[in-house]
């Protein structure tokens, strides 16, 4: 193990194994002034960057027509959890594609393997 | 008492704050180091000790460094370098080692390295000069542009800022906060960049002009009263 892993060996929170083509619910802290709730995000990840406790990964939904796409740092402590709603086969890493897909295109087939364990 | 310790830069990585904010930081392998040399006022006019690095990696000297290291009765090492020594504490012998325990969470050190070589550069990227337009016909693109009068003073003043070797020098970063020492592996977390890419080596040392650490005070968000 090198020194940086070293260090973000602490950093490191536990989350279910991602991949491009799952559909996420990701829950979000929010502050309110003093109060704190939890938001959640759902969408399809359409791309992961990795990097030990600099990993974050993108999640695109389309909320009232608008196509919504937010990059969250997969081991921030404002992550409360992500849950794996769905997984989606696909051929890709990346799936920018989609942004130029509306409706119905942008449908994707399920996997039929097993649910990951996290 | 020692005032730094030598160290080489492994790379950067990022700390979560507990409210999801993150905070660069470098990770540094510093020391252990070995006191080479001291010197002293009687004897060279200041008070400093010469510290070594100690590495893994095996060193060939000649024999006048294997004879300078055989007077403090430590092992030859590569990386040597000079650091100041304070009034206070232990009087250092030659032969010591000095480690990262030396420091602690929270305080402000400096890091002087070596930046990165960037070549001979132009005005643009040495001296951020604003050059000129791109397109429209223009003629005049990243050139310096006049570099002063004519037959008065028929020279060139000293100090105009021209093309020419950029990078490659010493460079101090002062008053970075230590974030997290490990004493057992021997790093050091700093906050923010330091200079010189991986593997370069970088001494630290407690910082001369120490700034007060700010402490954010977390204010109460004022509720809107209803009209």
């Amino acid at each position: 193990m090198n020194a940086i892993e070293l260090v973000e060996k602490s950093q490191l929170a536990t989350r279910p194994e991602i991949r491009a083509g799952d559909t996420v619910r990701v829950h979000v802290k929010v502050r309110e002034g003093d109060k704190e709730r939890i938001q959640i995000f759902e969408g399809i990840v359409i791309g992961l960057h990795r990097g030990g406790a600099r990993a974050s990964f993108t999640v695109r939904k389309v909320s009232f027509g608008q196509g919504v796409e937010r990059i969250f740092p997969l081991h921030s402590p404002s992550i409360a959890k992500v849950d794996v709603v769905r997984s989606a086969r696909v051929r890709r890493a990346k799936l920018y594609f989609l942004r130029s897909l509306k409706g119905k295109a942008a449908r994707m087939k399920e996997t039929t393997a097993t649910k990951r364990t996290p | 008492m020692v005032t730094g310790l030598i160290g080489k830069k492994v790379g950067m990585t990022q700390l979560f704050a507990q409210d999801g904010t993150v905070q660069p930081a470098t990770v540094l392998k510093a020391g252990p180091c070995v006191v080479a040399q001291v010197k002293t006022v009687d004897r060279d006019g200041y008070e400093a000790v010469q510290l070594g690095f100690v590495d893994a990696r095996p060193t060939r000297e000649n024999k006048a460094t294997v004879g300078h290291f055989k007077k403090a009765g430590v092992p030859p090492v590569r990386i040597r370098r000079e650091v100041s020594v304070k009034p206070g504490g232990d009087p250092l012998k030659a032969g010591d080692q000095v480690n990262v325990s030396m420091f602690a969470d929270g305080e402000r050190v400096d890091v002087i390295g070596t930046s990165r070589g960037k070549g001979f550069q132009g005005v643009v990227k040495r001296h951020h000069f604003a050059g000129g337009r791109a397109t429209h016909g223009s003629m005049f693109h990243r050139a310096p542009g006049s570099i002063g009068a004519s037959s008065y003073p028929s020279r060139v003043v000293k100090g105009m800022r021209m093309a020419g070797h950029m990078g490659d020098g010493q460079v101090t970063v002062r008053n970075l906060r230590v974030l997290q020492v490990d004493a057992e592996h021997n790093l050091l977390l700093v906050e923010g960049a330091v200079p010189g890419g991986p593997n370069s080596v970088v001494v630290i040392r407690k910082a001369i002009a120490a700034k007060a650490i700010k402490v954010a005070q977390v204010e109460p968000v004022k509720k809107k009263g209803k009209k």
